[in-house]
């Protein structure tokens, strides 16, 4: 296991590595010049020129990535070229409404997904278990956006129970209204991420349900709610647990539209303003505090399935596998 | 419990196929039947059939009794009480039927909870000594070990002693020793011989090779294609097959061991 | 070799295509015709009514069918034949190049999908162009990883390491095995990923960064109808539940092509 959790943080730095490379070379590569940001339409060469000088886009590509780094190092990620705020603090203020967003609708998601997935492998040929089958179907097809527009149509412009959007303006200070004005957006990724999990979860449940060590349990006398709880529940995370990685990405992509339907003053709303200004050191810090957390989860969620599933590690000799 | 029978017994596919037509047997405690035919024949079948796990989608009819008692469709919560208790199967593929995401000492532990209401260190010593007692040796460490890091045999033995752990008064074993080399699986044979002789089960013992049911069991049951074609004690079939494809079995396992021979008397 | 859910999907997806196919040649009014009422609803003139600034609903949404099939094509096209050289090239390198690229690839997927074509529409603008490659190069790892590990899987079997000792060329290895062992996971994916494709174009537009009229899609009407929502429900739901059963046609494919490429999988998606 210490073989393995090296090589694997390892792997870890280096795909962190890679990504930030990759995202600091597209960033620049890609046509489209930063510095219109700074400019009125009409601007003249030389103040164009300034401009770049200022953001330092003149430097050879090799000096801008050096200085990025050791920016990086010091957690200063640049400042926006629209509001010349840190883009480190314009993130970290926004932090508060995404995160809690994305971990609550994932929670939600795998707390719907889990007992559904399972319930549809256990009650197959029935027709709820069709129904459910279908639904979570219908899931994996609709628009994560377009699911919050019917709520909010249904739930805050028709009956009137919850905000449309806007986030307090006393942030956490006032929880109770914070909590309610998410409430629905969760629900909205939820349901979405719920349909993808569940598909997930289905086909585990159905490897364990017609596995022979279920049925060895149960032919010695467990009753089968009881099996499932002891070996079931195991058996499903071990093939779902890495695709919870993969999934949480989503979620937070889910979040990132949302935020956007809902008005939440959160890093999905700022990255998409951001890119309709072109305001690139806010596009690079968000994508690069992204995805260095999909990468880290990614790490988590591979330790823990080694940890669920014994197969995957070799024991003694220390031949890691 | 003293008594399993099981009366026409047929499992029928989800598109009407009969998988298994009439089967009828009765096995008495202390007595040995042995459940013969090819691969195919619907030995697996009857035996998920009488314990109530068939396949998703398979339906079973007719009627399966223990001491005159229904089990063929009783409610599960019945069927929980029988399953481990009166009827304790070991399957056929050794590896499979072990969970392997658990350690061999929780798996055994779990029949040991059950019906013996064992826990905490009581229950360790159980598990190490029903691990002796199907001649592991080292139970310490194949306690200690998952599924994937012990042998074939091993993972067989281990399986046995799950079911022998709940003390059933009856044992089904479906192809205990298919998947094993000739040394041990004559090992596996003395055992079980020696276990259900000293704690007088009842024995149902499921092979597709004669010379090797007839080495353990009293009367013999033959399938073929799903229906039982012949019954009768070990000696009467294997000298006087009445079916030509009892026939066939005794005259392949004549050229496979000549050691039959010997067996009779 | 009969499927329920293959039939379903074909029928579903052959719809859209057909609205796409009429569009091209046929459509109630002219996209940019803002002649009618404001916010009209269904009646004889616009059967399903005009949208805030008077143009026909109907004509929209089958331009929407169009560019939403369009770019979904275009986008599995790019991203399924990228994915598939790259899934090769990474099944038949030395070992150290395919570590790298199995290495990037999971980097690659760690980066969502929509953020990766936002980037490349941010430095682009929208256009149809622009949102086929945007989404077509996200695609590429998504298709690249399972078919590497599928190309790798036919490589490992015996008769294939035969046929590869005995002197087979590498494109007779990739035309003789490798093709006709892979297709069927590929179809599969491809045809999910279509699903997907639409989705996120449909996204992207919906955020504002996919192609303008007149080649707005559906994604970029519901940008438009949210504020109406309460007046006009159908400019809504209508192109919502187009934009469903595309979707839900791709995968009831991909499951088609499933159960028939391998029935034991009949039931599960
Ligand atoms: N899940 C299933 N679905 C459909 N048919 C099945 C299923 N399981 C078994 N069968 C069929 O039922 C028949 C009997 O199978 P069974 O497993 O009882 O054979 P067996 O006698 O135990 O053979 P073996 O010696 O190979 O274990 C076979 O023809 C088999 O094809
Ligand atoms: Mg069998």
């Amino acid at each position: 296991m210490a073989a393995y959790l090296v090589r694997r943080a390892l792997l870890l730095a280096l795909s962190l590595a890679v990504s930030s490379v990759a995202l600091f070379v597209l960033l620049r590569v890609l046509p489209g010049d930063p510095a219109n940001a700074l400019l009125d339409v009409g601007a003249t060469a030389r103040q164009a020129a300034a401009a770049r000088h200022e953001l330092g886009t003149d430097l050879p590509l090799s000096q801008q990535f050096g200085g990025w780094l050791r920016d990086l190092a010091r957690l200063d990620l640049g400042r926006s070229l629209v509001s010349s705020l840190p883009v480190t603090s314009e993130i970290a203020g926004r932090l508060g409404v995404t995160v809690p967003l994305t971990v609550l609708a994932f929670l939600l998601a795998a707390l719907i997904a889990v007992p559904t997935g399972f319930l549809i492998a256990l009650r197959r040929g029935t027709w709820y278990g069709t129904l459910l089958a279908g639904v979570s179907q219908l899931g994996l097809a609709v628009p994560v956006f377009w699911v919050g527009m019917l709520l909010v149509t249904v739930f805050a412009l028709r009956l009137r129970w919850l905000p449309a959007g806007g986030f307090p303006a006393e942030d956490w200070a006032a929880p109770a209204a914070a909590l309610t004005s998410l409430l629905l957006p969760v629900v909205t990724i939820a349901l979405v991420m719920a349909a993808s999990l569940t598909r997930y979860v289905h086909s585990a449940a159905l490897d364990v349900l017609d596995s022979d060590y279920l049925r060895t349990a149960r032919a010695l006398g467990a009753p089968l709610r009881a099996a499932l709880w002891r070996h079931g529940l195991r058996g499903v995370a071990a093939p779902v647990v890495p695709i919870l990685a993969i999934e949480l990405a989503s979620t937070f992509l889910g979040a990132v539209v949302v935020e956007n339907v809902f008005a939440l003053p959160g890093l999905g709303s700022m990255l998409v303003r951001a890119f309709a200004q072109h305001d690139y050191p806010v596009i690079q810090g968000v994508l690069t505090l992204s995805t260095a957390t999909v990468l880290t989860i990614g790490f988590v969620a591979d330790t823990a399935q080694r940890l669920i599933d014994p197969r995957l590690r070799r024991t003694a000799a220390g031949t890691s596998a | 419990m003293r008594l399993l029978e099981a009366e026409n017994l047929t499992v029928r596919t989800a598109d009407g196929r009969e998988l298994l037509q009439d089967v009828s047997f009765r096995l008495a405690r202390g007595d040995r039947l042995g459940l013969i035919g090819e691969s195919g024949a619907g030995k697996s079948l009857t035996v998920l059939a009488v314990v109530g796990l068939l396949p998703a989608g398979m339906a079973a009819s007719g009627r399966v009794l223990l001491d005159g008692e229904p089990i063929l469709g009783a409610p599960e919560r019945v069927l929980n009480t029988v399953r481990g208790r009166g009827i304790a199967v070991v399957f056929q593929d050794p590896l499979a039927a072990l969970d392997p995401l658990m350690r061999v000492g929780a798996q055994v532990a779990e029949p040991l909870r059950r019906h013996r209401g064992l826990r905490g260190a009581a229950a360790r010593r159980a598990v190490l000594e029903a691990l002796a007692e199907v001649r592991l040796s080292d139970p310490d460490r194949i306690a200690r070990s998952y599924p994937h890091e012990i042998s074939g045999g091993q993972r067989q033995r281990v399986a046995m002693a799950m079911a022998l752990a709940c003390e059933p008064a009856f044992l089904i074993a479906d192809e205990p020793t298919a998947a094993l080399d000739g040394t041990v699986q004559a090992e596996m044979l003395a055992l079980l011989d020696r276990l259900v002789t000293a704690r007088g089960m009842g024995l149902l013992f499921v092979g597709h090779d004669l010379a090797v049911v007839a080495r353990i069991s009293h009367r013999i049951l033959v399938l073929e294609g799903g229906r039982a074609v012949e019954e009768g004690e070990v000696g009467d079939v294997l000298r006087a097959p009445s079916h030509p494809h009892t026939r066939d079995l005794v005259s392949a396992a004549r050229r496979l061991h000549g050691a039959l021979e010997r067996m009779l008397p | 070799m009969r499927s329920r859910a293959l039939v379903a999907g074909c029928v579903l997806l052959g719809g859209v295509v057909a609205i796409a196919l009429v569009s091209a040649l046929w459509t109630p009014y002219d996209p940019g015709d803002t002649s009618g009422g404001r916010l009209e609803p269904p009646g004889p003139e616009h059967w399903l009514g005009t949208d805030r600034l008077g143009r026909d609903l109907l004509t929209q949404l089958m331009i929407g069918a169009r560019v939403a099939l369009s770019i979904g094509a275009g986008a599995v096209a790019l991203g399924g034949a990228l994915g598939l050289l790259a899934g090769l090239a990474a099944g038949f390198a030395v070992r150290w190049l395919d570590d790298v690229m199995a290495v990037a690839l999971d980097v690659l997927i760690a980066f969502p999908t929509l953020l990766l074509a936002m980037l490349v529409i941010a430095a682009r603008r929208g256009s149809l162009l622009s949102a086929v490659t945007a989404i077509g190069l996200a695609m590429t790892a998504v298709v690249a990883r399972p078919a590497r590990q599928q190309v790798k899987r036919v490589l490992a079997q015996d008769y294939v390491t035969a046929a590869r000792t005995s002197g087979t060329s590498w494109p007779g290895i990739v035309a003789g095995h490798v093709l006709p062992n892979i297709w069927p996971a590929l179809a599969v994916n491809l045809a999910l990923q279509l699903g997907r494709a639409v989705l996120a174009e449909a996204g992207l537009s919906y955020l504002g960064l996919g192609p303008p009229p007149p080649n707005a899609s559906w994604g970029h009407m519901l940008r438009e109808a949210q504020t109406t929502v309460l007046v006009a429900p159908g400019d809504v739901v209508a192109p919502g539940l187009l934009l469903v059963l595309l979707v839900i046609g791709a995968n009831l494919v991909a499951d088609g092509v499933r159960e028939v490429a391998d029935p034991l999988l009949r039931g599960r998606w």
